[in-house]
């Protein structure tokens, strides 16, 4: 086998499937396909998760109805003085980039604007791709799929700016600032999308790939 | 990081070679092996990192663990900013921003919900992979349970979540740095060294290569 490959004659992959075996998802073992439980790291065994797809769709509606509120409620309380402001997240942002803080107020409308909506997306058509073979080659999904897993988490950074400000800027009579219901929803909705991102079997990406033979 | 191609198994079945591994994103089948010092073995169709060790990887990973332990407790506890504007002054702690949400009724899910994801799940990580690996560092079987904690180590794996915090201080140092001016506590530079040592454990450590020692040292 290995001259084989130094000839630069790779022979087709084979997934476990098609040898009647099924993967454990966690540790890579495989075994005879029907096994109900991985031995060696106790994980549930499944072929492919047939049913993942309603889940993806349960946490990523979840997601969604939960991010409304989170766009229509305030996020911050600031008071300095006898004057309060009520900040929603475009409306903080705005603010920022009024007073001159652009670079920040971009940070916070990709990880609280662009990421989940732009997540949003392509967990949707993530899912709805899997029964629509052809619309997009695997190797792009995948890529889309890794970048929606490794990306979704860093949307709570604007839950943890208001924990911050929540609990520094508290002086008396002078300024202090306190989180508003935005910031509950927002957090829920992070919470879920990654959810929804969890639930999604990669590997019914690669079911419709199967021609495939590497370079 | 030099790669090695691993060994696909044939259309027809092949005489067994070393364990049958299978990408867990793409379900290709391989032929498991130890890939040469400082290699990884990607899967050749999706890229995916199936085997990546690293020499003396579980003492070093331990030994991260433990300093990962060390500074949460400091760096939770200890000052980590504080601002001064015309007299007045605040301090806040790491714990503190985890309780801002404590004053209205339904947020303090919040409060918890932060303390977990910035504190308690890492700290809790550092503790099932000390629980897991020590034995297996001194050469002696596992403990009772390894499994499970092993599997909620990697369960926890992605809420654990201190370097999105420290990105969030950087976001509100900028907000009120107009407000008032900002003192950094010894905290604040223990938390930044945190985040330093969770992604060096990170890189360390090869799941294939533990669930392999945990299945092989097992007690009979």
């Amino acid at each position: 086998m290995d001259h084989m490959e130094s000839a630069g004659n790779k022979p087709p992959l084979v997934t476990a499937r098609d040898e009647g075996l099924v993967a454990c998802t966690r540790c890579t073992r495989v075994w005879p396909i029907g096994t109900q439980t991985c031995a060696r790291c106790g994980t549930d065994l499944v072929s492919r998760d047939t049913r993942s797809l309603q889940r993806v769709w349960a946490y990523l509606a979840v997601g969604i109805i939960c991010y409304i509120p989170a766009n229509l409620y305030p996020m911050l309380r600031t008071r300095v003085l006898f004057s309060t402001s009520e900040d929603t997240i475009i409306e903080g942002a705005i603010e920022l980039a009024t007073h001159g803080a652009l670079g920040i107020a971009i940070v916070i409308l990709v990880a609280s604007v662009l990421i989940p909506v732009g997540k949003f997306v392509a967990i949707g058509w993530l899912a709805v791709s899997v029964s629509r073979p052809g619309s997009m080659e695997p190797h792009k999904r995948h890529k889309l799929y890794e970048l929606v897993e490794f990306i979704g988490r860093w949307s709570m950074i604007d839950v943890f700016v208001v924990a911050i400000l929540s609990a520094l800027v508290q002086l008396n009579f002078a300024a202090s600032i306190n989180p508003g219901p935005a910031a509950f929803t927002f957090a829920l909705s992070v919470i879920f999308t990654m959810l929804a991102a969890q639930s999604f079997d990669p590997r019914m990406i690669w079911d419709q790939d199967r021609d495939y033979t590497p370079a | 990081m030099p790669t090695s191609d691993p060994s696909p198994v044939a259309q027809t079945s092949d005489p067994p070679a070393g364990e049958l591994i299978a990408c867990p994103q793409c379900d290709a089948l391989y032929h498991a092996f130890e890939p040469g010092p400082g290699e990884r073995l990607l899967c050749r169709r999706c890229h995916h990192v199936l085997i990546a060790p690293r020499t003396g990887a579980f003492i070093r990973t331990i030994a991260l663990a433990i300093t990962i332990m060390v500074l949460m407790l400091g760096a939770t506890f200890f000052p980590f900013l504080r601002i001064n504007t015309s007299g007045l002054s605040n301090a806040a702690s790491v714990f503190d921003a985890a309780l801002a949400f404590l004053d209205g009724g339904w947020m303090i899910a919040l409060s918890f919900a932060v303390a977990s994801l910035i504190v308690l799940i890492p700290v809790l990580r550092a503790m099932l992979v000390v629980y897991t690996l020590a034995p297996l560092a001194m050469g002696r079987a596992p403990l009772p349970g390894a499994r499970t904690a092993f599997r909620w180590s990697e369960d926890l794996r992605p809420w654990s979540m201190a370097e999105i915090f420290v990105i969030g201080v950087a976001v509100a140092l900028v907000k009120v740095s107009d407000l008032a001016k900002v003192e950094y506590g010894p905290a604040f530079w223990m938390f930044a060294a945190l985040v330093i040592v969770i992604v060096l454990q990170e890189g360390l450590m090869c799941r294939w290569t533990i669930w392999k020692a945990l299945e092989t040292n097992r007690p009979s």
